[in-house]
């Protein structure tokens, strides 16, 4: 990582940020700047640019600006991430949303669709699969073409075998999935009832109702402020009495939020819409 | 080698210590950890090399044994005097600027989340030469470009004597690379963070 040729100013990360919003519409500047700065350094350094031709080709070449997009937004994602949430969510969640007619779930920057099939794993396994909808979102559409496709290498499959033994759901994660060489497609009952879709949450509305929202590992991206009005968001996308799902270290901040959300599992983050 | 006056000023000075460690570090940390006096006026990040899916008893074990605070960082908390951060695993640890914790769990650096090299290089534009950084034993190279970061920095950057360290890869590749501006044997390093 370390070149000294390659730096990168706060004043330019400002430029780049403001930049991307103009032509790509994008807004990055309620990003945690240490996260974005480390992302935006390693593609100067891996593709060798001077910054001056980081923003030329951020202007004029629409297929690095998807590159560009792929790096800078983390897409690192696992199933079955953290697998005691999963067991929290089996155990405290499941057993209340099963009594609904439908349950709604939104899995909130989704990136290649780990956690939406996870999810839809888990709610198979509780037998809930015909009542229950997911929908996965990103910012990213790249990404979600890559969630629709329900195809992952075996190699992270087995991967995320491990998480699937600690989180408690019985046989193993390749239950799930039909093997062939070295690709992994997960089954297609598990993929009938999700929807993928394009959706910013620092741009974009509430869409709908949900029983359950997922939302892990992504506010540690934002700053305070931004993560404030996201939380607005949540709590008006969520039915009364709706989960809300955050980050084993990510926490509700903001005075106001904290009285709308009830703790239901305080290690796993886990939360509950309190209706006044 | 008996400690000059320009280490220990710098130590003393500093807003921050930095301890990252890997394979073999850990008995080393947990001592220094305990001999912290209540009123060390700094904040301490230690980024020990950690597997997830193991609920892990560092936290514990290290709070039982220090007189000052002691916790595991969490997304955006703000970062105070006279308390020591464990930096969680599965994520790497940055600093912002308003001298907050940020978390990311993008790729794994040398094969480790979290990095100590990520810290250590976000830490450096922070606080430049208030920050005294120290890298122990460890199997990988993780840490020697952030202490190299560090010491562009102004930081006071050191490495245990890789003689005292049980896998001594780590402490020698921050060598290699002139990243260590003094290499110390582990009493050396007890002896400075005694002076306060």
């Amino acid at each position: 990582m370390n070149d000294p040729h390659s730096v990168l100013t706060d004043v330019q990360l400002g430029e780049l940020i403001d930049l991307i919003k103009k032509i790509h519409g994008f807004d990055f500047s309620s990003y945690s700047k240490a996260s974005l700065k480390r992302r935006v350094l390693r593609i100067i350094q891996n593709k060798k640019l001077q910054f001056y031709d980081l923003k030329h080709i951020i202007v004029n070449d629409q297929q690095f600006f998807q590159v560009f997009l792929d790096e800078i937004t983390v897409n690192v994602t696992e199933m079955f991430r953290d697998p005691s949430f999963y067991k929290a969510l089996n155990n405290q969640v499941i057993p209340y949303v099963s009594t609904y007619q439908h349950i709604k779930v939104w899995s909130a920057g989704c990136s290649s669709g780990e956690e939406v099939y996870s999810l839809a794993i888990l709610l198979n396994d509780a037998g809930l699969r015909k009542k229950s909808f997911i929908y996965g979102t990103d910012i990213n559409s790249e990404m979600l073409k890559e969630a629709r496709k329900g195809i992952y290498n075996l190699k992270k499959i087995k991967s995320y075998a491990e998480n699937y033994q600690f989180s408690g759901l019985k046989g193993s994660l390749t239950d799930h999935f039909t093997i062939m060489y070295d690709a992994a497609t997960v089954h297609s009952e598990l993929k009938h009832n999700t929807l993928f879709s394009v959706h910013n949450l620092v741009s974009d509305g509430v869409f709908n109702e949900f029983q359950l929202i997922s939302c892990r590992n992504v506010f540690i991206y934002f700053e305070s402020e931004l993560q404030e009005k996201i939380l607005e968001l949540f709590y008006n996308s969520l039915a009364p009495l709706g989960f809300l799902c955050m980050g084993s270290k990510e926490t509700i901040r903001s005075d106001k939020f904290k009285k709308k959300f009830k703790p239901i599992n305080i290690k796993e983050n886990i939360y509950q819409k309190i209706v006044s | 080698m008996s400690l000059n006056k320009n280490i220990i000023e710098r130590w003393q000075n500093s807003d921050v210590l930095l301890l990252g460690g890997s394979a073999g570090s850990f008995s080393t940390i947990f001592r220094i950890i305990r001999n912290f006096d209540v009123d060390l006026n700094k904040s301490v990040i230690i980024v020990i090399h950690r597997k997830k899916n193991f609920f892990s008893e560092i936290e514990k074990l290290f709070s039982e044994n220090t007189r000052i605070s002691l916790r595991e960082i969490r997304d955006k908390e703000i970062i105070q005097d006279n308390t020591i951060y464990i930096a969680p695993a599965n994520y790497h640890t940055l600093i912002e600027k308003e001298k907050c914790f940020g978390l990311d769990v993008s790729e794994s650096v040398w094969y480790s989340k979290p990095s100590i090299d990520v810290t250590f290089e976000s830490a450096a534009e922070v606080y430049n030469e208030r920050c005294t950084a120290i890298l122990f034993s460890g199997a990988n190279q993780d840490g020697a470009d952030g202490l190299l970061s560090l010491r562009e920095c102004g930081a006071l950057t050191i490495a245990q004597n890789p003689l005292d360290a049980e896998m001594p890869q780590m402490p020698t590749a921050a060598i290699n690379i002139d990243a260590a501006e003094y290499i110390l044997r582990t009493d050396e390093i007890f002896e400075l963070l005694q002076y306060n």
